[in-house]
Formats: C-alpha cells, sequence, structure tokens
C-alpha cells in the first residue's frame, strides 16, 4: 500500500489543469455562449475566444489572426498536412501526423534521436521540380517520448531553400520555452491545450499571415473559414489561461533540467546497467527517457504504478495495452527499446518528486 | 457527512494464515489476478478484493481482436477487455493489459496449426495455460512482488503437509481440472484458485451481489481466436499452401473419395465425409467414422465404429504435479481422456523420460492424438496427478 501521496510524473501524456485555468472556465460557464450570435451573449463569448487567442499568441508569439483554434493537437496536425499531397517527416513523429500522412517519406534519426539533417537535403534535392509545391515538410519540436529537440532551424532552412512548406508538431515544445514564429519561419505549428495544463479537446493551429488552409470540416465556416464548427468556448477559455500562466512559468522547466539531470545521475551511480536516450542531445528539462535494470517497459510501469508513481512506456492504444515505441525503434535501441520508460515531469512538479522517483526505483 | 462502510478499519483477531494460506493480514498479502473480462476472472477478483488482499488484475491482449471482431462470447476478445478494464475500476484495484500477442502466437496459435497439420486435435487452452499463462504471466506476477497468482478456474488446491494438491471443482460440470494437467509442483505453489469450491450458480450469484457488469455474461465456448469455431479457417490462414487434398479410404484399402485436406477431420467424425456410401458394406458395418488420419500420405483413413476402439494410448511431454507419488509401471491410475469423458481405470504399463503407455481397461472410441490424458488417483478420482499429451492410440483392430 502507498503510504505516500501518489506522484505525477506522466505530463508528456497529460498534465493536472492549472488552476488559472479552472478559475477561468469556472467564471466562463453557465451563460449561452456562441461566438457568431449577434446579441449580447454572443459577443461575451466571442471576447472569451478572442481573449484566449491574445494569449496563446503571445505564448507562441504571432498575431492572434495567425491562430486557429482545433479540437487539439491531432486535428491541428491532420489539419497542416491535409493540402498536401506529398508529406516529408520523420520516423518519430507522434502517430497522428504518421497516421495522418500514411504515404510519407520518413526521415531517419541519429541514435541521439535527432532528425537526420542531411537525410533530408538529399531528399530534398530527389525532389522533382513540379512537385514542389505540393510538398510539406513535417518535423516535431520536441520528441514526446525522449524529449529531444529537433534542429528545427537546420530542416526549416532547408525545406525553404527548396521552397518546401514547413509545418511543426510542437505540442510538447509548447510552454517550455519562449516561442517566435515568425523568427522560426514556420508556416503551420501545432499545439495542445492539456500538455500545458489546460483543458483536453482543444488545441491550436498557428498559421503564417498569408499561406491557405482548407477547412477538413465543412460547416458554418468559424475560425475564419479554417475551422468551421461552433467553438469549444469553455476549452478555449481554459486553454488561453493555461497560456498566460505558462507565459510565466518558462523558468520552472529549465529549473527542472538540473532535477532530471541530478535524478538521472544518482540512478546512473546507482546501476550502471542504466541507458538513457536521448541525453546526448539538447532535450526538454522535463523528460528522462530510461531502460533500467533489464525489467520490460510493462513491469516498469505497474510496479512503479503499484509503489505510487505514474509514468509511462512507449505509448498506450485505447485498450490500455503497451506496445514498443517506434521512437526508440527508430533510434536503434534493439531490445532496449522493450525496456524503456517514460519520465516527465509538469507545471506542479517539485524537486522532491524526481528524488523520490530515484528511491522508489532503487528499491524495485 | 455520510459514513461509508470503509471509514472504519475493520479488524480480526490474529490468526494463523489468511484464507491463501499465507502468514500475514490480507492487506499485506498481494494477489495478482488474471482477468479474462469473464464472470469467473471478475468475480475471483471482487471476491478477494473484498476480503482485504491487496488485488492487482492483469489482462492479456493475446492476438489482434480486429481479426476475431465478431466473437464476443469466447475467452479473450476486444469487448473482454474492456469488460475486465470495467471491473477493475468498479472495484477500485489497478489493473493492466500486458501485450502478449506475439508470444500467444508463437507458443500457443503456432503449434495449433502444426498439430493440425500433423494429422492431431489439438487442445490451445491447454498449451495457453501451460506457456503463456502460468509461465510468463506468472513470472510477471513474482516480478510484481505479489505472493500469488489467482485464476477464476474451476479446481480446487489443497495444502497437505508434502505440498499443495489440486483437486477437481466441486461443480463437476464445471469442473477445469483436465485443462490444468500439465501444471508443475513449482506453479502449484504460487497458484490459488478461489473459485474451486463453488458452483457455476453461486459464482454468477457473487457477480450479482457484488454489482459485476458482467454477472450476466456468456460463458467462453469456442477457443478463443478462432471465431465461429471454423478453426481450418484458421490453420489455412497461418500455414497457407500447407494444406494438401488427398484420398478417403476405407480400412480394407478401396478409396472411397478426395478431401481437401486432413485438417478438416477429426478422428471418431462421423458427418460431412463428403463420400457417397459402399450399400452392401455399409449395411452391415453401420455408418463410417474417420478412424485414422496419415499426415504424410495425406490420406484419412475411414472404418466403422469398432474400429475405433483404443486400449493402449500413448503419452508424451509427461508432467506430474504431486511431490508425494511418482509414476510407477504398473501403477493404476484414473485417465480422462476428454474433458466431458468420464476418468477410466487404466495401467501405466510403460513409462521413459518423455513419455509413457497406459493401457485401459476397457476400450475407448474416438482417441485422438493432440488432445490430452489428465492423470487421476487410482484411489481419489477427485486428485490429479498429472498427465501427458497423447501421441498415438493405436487401434485395437489392427494392433496384432
Amino acid at each position: 500500500m502507498p503510504v505516500a501521496e501518489p506522484i505525477y510524473l506522466d505530463n508528456n501524456a497529460t498534465a493536472p489543469l492549472r488552476a488559472e485555468a479552472v478559475a477561468a472556465i469556472h467564471q466562463a460557464m453557465g451563460p449561452p455562449a456562441n461566438p457568431s450570435s449577434v446579441h449580447g451573449f454572443g459577443r461575451r463569448a466571442r471576447l472569451l475566444v478572442e481573449n484566449a487567442r491574445q494569449s496563446l499568441g503571445l505564448l507562441i508569439g504571432c498575431r492572434a489572426q495567425d491562430v486557429v483554434f482545433t479540437s487539439g493537437g491531432t486535428e491541428a496536425n491532420n489539419l497542416a498536412l491535409s493540402s498536401f499531397s506529398h508529406v516529408i517527416t520523420s520516423a518519430i513523429e507522434h502517430d497522428s501526423v504518421l497516421r495522418a500522412a500514411p504515404q510519407a517519406s520518413l526521415l531517419p534519426v541519429t541514435n541521439d534521436g535527432l532528425v537526420d539533417l542531411a537525410a533530408l537535403k538529399q531528399m530534398v534535392v530527389a525532389l522533382p521540380a513540379d512537385q514542389r509545391d505540393k510538398t510539406i515538410v513535417s518535423v516535431m519540436a520536441a520528441n514526446n517520448e525522449t524529449g529531444v529537440i529537433q534542429p528545427l532551424a537546420g530542416i526549416i532552412e532547408v525545406a525553404r531553400n527548396a521552397g518546401l512548406a514547413t509545418h511543426s508538431d510542437m505540442v510538447q515544445l509548447l510552454g517550455k520555452t519562449h516561442l517566435d514564429m515568425p523568427t522560426l519561419g514556420l508556416d503551420f505549428a501545432s499545439f495542445s491545450a492539456h500538455k500545458i495544463g489546460g483543458p483536453t479537446g482543444v488545441g491550436a493551429l498557428a498559421v503564417r499571415p498569408g499561406m491557405r488552409l482548407t477547412s477538413l470540416l465543412r460547416g458554418g465556416g468559424q475560425e475564419q473559414g479554417r475551422r468551421s464548427g461552433t467553438e469549444n468556448v469553455l476549452g478555449i477559455t481554459g486553454f488561453g489561461a493555461a497560456a498566460n500562466a505558462a507565459l510565466s512559468d518558462v523558468a520552472h522547466f529549465c529549473d527542472m533540467a538540473g532535477w532530471r539531470d541530478a535524478f538521472e545521475a544518482e540512478i546512473g551511480a546507482l546501476r550502471p546497467d542504466v541507458a538513457l536516450f536521448g541525453a546526448a542531445a539538447p532535450r526538454l528539462g522535463n523528460t528522462s527517457c530510461l531502460a533500467f535494470g533489464g525489467k520490460s517497459s510493462e513491469t516498469l510501469v505497474m510496479a512503479l504504478d503499484i509503489a505510487g508513481v505514474a509514468v509511462s512506456a512507449g505509448s498506450a492504444c485505447s485498450s490500455g495495452k503497451l506496445t514498443a515505441s517506434h521512437v526508440l525503434t527508430a533510434m536503434g535501441a534493439g531490445e532496449k527499446a522493450a525496456q524503456a520508460i517514460r519520465i516527465s515531469g509538469g507545471w506542479q512538479t517539485r524537486k522532491e518528486d524526481f528524488e523520490r522517483l530515484a528511491q522508489v526505483l532503487a528499491g524495485l | 457527512m455520510v459514513s461509508t462502510p470503509t471509514s472504519q478499519p475493520i479488524t480480526f483477531a490474529p490468526r494463523a494464515c489468511n484464507s491463501l494460506g499465507f502468514a500475514k493480514t490480507e492487506a499485506e498479502t498481494r494477489v495478482v489476478v488474471a482477468m479474462s473480462g469473464g464472470v469467473d476472472s471478475s468475480v475471483t477478483a471482487a471476491l478477494l478484493h473484498q476480503q482485504g488482499y491487496e488485488v492487482i488484475g492483469i489482462t492479456l491482449q493475446l492476438y489482434d481482436h480486429g481479426i476475431a471482431a465478431q466473437a464476443g462470447g469466447t475467452c479473450c476478445a476486444g469487448v473482454d477487455i474492456h469488460d475486465a478494464r470495467t471491473v477493475a475500476a468498479r472495484l477500485g484495484i489497478p489493473h493492466y493489459v500486458l501485450d502478449y500477442e506475439s508470444r500467444f502466437h508463437e507458443q500457443v496459435m503456432q503449434d495449433f496449426a502444426d498439430s493440425y497439420l500433423r494429422g492431431e486435435t489439438p487442445i490451445p487452452c491447454v498449451r495457453c495455460n501451460q506457456t503463456v499463462k502460468f509461465s510468463d504471466l506468472l513470472t510477471t506476477a513474482r516480478e510484481l512482488g505479489a505472493d500469488c497468482l489467482a485464476t477464476g478456474h474451476y479446481v480446487q488446491r489443497f495444502d497437505t503437509a508434502t505440498g499443495p494438491v489440486l483437486h477437481r471443482g466441486v461443480d463437476a460440470s464445471k469442473d477445469q481440472s483436465y485443462f490444468l494437467f500439465a501444471t508443475t509442483a513449482d506453479q502449484l505453489d504460487y497458484l490459488r484458485f478461489p473459485l474451486g469450491g463453488l458452483s457455476k450458480e453461486e459464482t454468477r450469484d457473487l457477480a450479482h451481489r457484488h454489482g459485476l457488469s458482467v454477472a450476466d455474461k456468456l460463458d467462453s465456448q469456442d477457443i478463443c481466436f478462432v471465431p465461429n469455431g471454423r478453426y481450418a479457417d484458421v490453420v489455412r490462414r497461418l500455414r497457407p499452401g500447407a494444406v494438401e487434398a488427398g484420398d478417403i479410404v476405407h480400412l480394407d484399402g478401396t478409396v472411397l473419395g478426395r478431401h481437401n485436406g486432413i485438417i478438416d477431420y477429426t478422428i471418431g467424425q462421423r458427418r460431412g465425409l463428403g463420400i457417397g456410401g459402399r450399400k452392401d458394406a455399409d449395411e452391415a458395418d453401420g455408418p463410417l467414422y474417420v478412424v485414422g488420419i496419415d499426415p504424410k500420405t495425406h490420406k484419412v483413413i475411414v472404418g466403422p465404429q469398432n474400429a475405433l476402439a483404443c486400449v493402449h494410448v500413448h503419452l508424451g511431454d509427461t508432467s506430474w504435479m504431486a511431490r508425494d507419488w511418482a509414476p510407477m509401471p504398473g501403477c493404476a491410475v484414473l485417465a480422462r481422456l476428454r474433458n466431458t469423458a468420464p476418468a477410466m481405470p487404466a495401467i501405466i504399463e510403460s513409462l521413459d523420460n518423455e513419455g509413457a503407455v497406459i493401457r485401459l481397461q476397457e476400450p475407448q472410441f474416438g482417441i485422438a492424438a493432440g488432445q490430452a490424458a489428465a492423470i487421476y488417483d487410482a484411489n481419489d478420482s477427485q486428485h490429479l496427478l498429472g498427465g501427458g499429451w497423447i501421441t498415438a492410440a493405436p487401434l485395437a483392430a489392427l494392433a496384432g
């Protein structure tokens, strides 16, 4: 029986709702709220949505009108890729990219988990000229399993020089660093509310001014015709509040890198057979992906859960079954891929949480 | 605030052992329950949880249920995983789904297909107990620090001075001891079967009393990965091209017809042989039965019912779970050759490292290789000793 409160270190899956988001949603809920309505109730709802758009624009460094709200990161990824007949992406993307573009050309990654820039250059050179305006390069900003931050600037440069459109799934990076979309030069970027302490069921696609976007859903033409369907006003309100809070919380994730590194050093000293995935590359400060003691991922996740620590492994399908990570397999981890667990801190995570995890792991 | 029944801890007087045989409290005893999503294993989890044990539910994903999705009443389709999760959530116990697809494919499904291609009639459920459940899952349970692994099988386990023994379930119509003949003594040490003393009706009553959503769920009938009982389709899918047509031949050598593959036939089968009768002979002998299958020549051999009689049964891969009993040539036992058949008196005629030959007191009909022989104590027909896989059952009529 776990004596202490369970600790939650699975924030790359979802984070707890921030108090600011709870308060904002609570305050907004109740009155009728269709932002398209012409009466006072409608105007109030419109204000909620536009304030949230402003907040998210501040966090990602773009104009509010360049933000399209969606039902989540999955829809944002699908929306961005749907206008292109050819997709170049990486082998370590989230399923919402890989399955949205089943015919995509896949870029390999290095053993450190970094997308191979040389491979992208070769792929771009080999691309026929008449294919270029139909092709998009989509590479995630930070990987959800390893936390490895991808060389986006280099990728965007190669793609833009060849006249290709660019997209990045920035779901995991959001709130962990300050972003500036114009400097990055991306055409599209996907975000999700619930990874930063907003509610599930809401996300956004940032669109570079001038880029065309065709709505996946046909209907009332909301979001400037780029995403039909009455806006999820409460979800968007919560997203905006979480974005506001995240804006002043970036330093927390920089501190967390230190706690994470201390944890990894402690575990490494205890068990020399620990394998740390992606540790040689730049990583998000909150993520640690490791194989420990030769136990299978599922056994470790179960044992930690029973001991009151929530972490994850690979990705869980809807039945709850764990499958070996395609990310670690692409990194050449071999059989170690089936032994890896992912630890990911969030806005609520404290230094003591990493310390207790080290104790529990040591006791297994 | 309304007080709930759990807000007042109930303390019991100290006693030697809890109901699972451990000299500690229920709360200190960690039990992994293998939850299939059916009523039996759900009640097992509910009972142990109610008794205060630290219960952890584990459900195995054994195969891609998308292929067999139309099968609702089998042991491990997708809906069953959902049911197991729901029951565990309602009980408030941890529950995990483990991916055993590749293990199940290698250790159970491949063996199932190969067995049919050898002209046998396999029992994959025994293989599954033997490998996936009582070997791999048991290892996982130990890794999780569990004191034991409990299942919803209808068998009884008793502790004796020489170690645990396995007896048939109290409900003879639900007894599953036949399927557990290959359990080893070490596995039996670690296993618990809390339903062995109950009837199926009592189990369903308990399910209702615990408010389990699966209380009225149908019992599984088929092999879980064979929807609609069409096992031959599964074999053809697993072993494309391996199934060859051949002759249907009478015992007297007459070719009576053709068949599309020996896998469509089982020893003792009478219906659907697809051959025209031979008027004169058949009227004298009665209907024709499959009496033999030759995987080398792809022949299906048919003959009259009396030709099916067997006296000697050859067993391979024998396994004996009893610690205070060892098989000896000449030893009297009881042998159950089918789950639904009574255990029949037999003598162990010979033994070697890998197997045994038993001689039945009365000839039995329609014994197929690939099936199991579960061996019980001659003095106590409830007490399972072990058993073996039937490798051959020579027809008495043809034996010298």
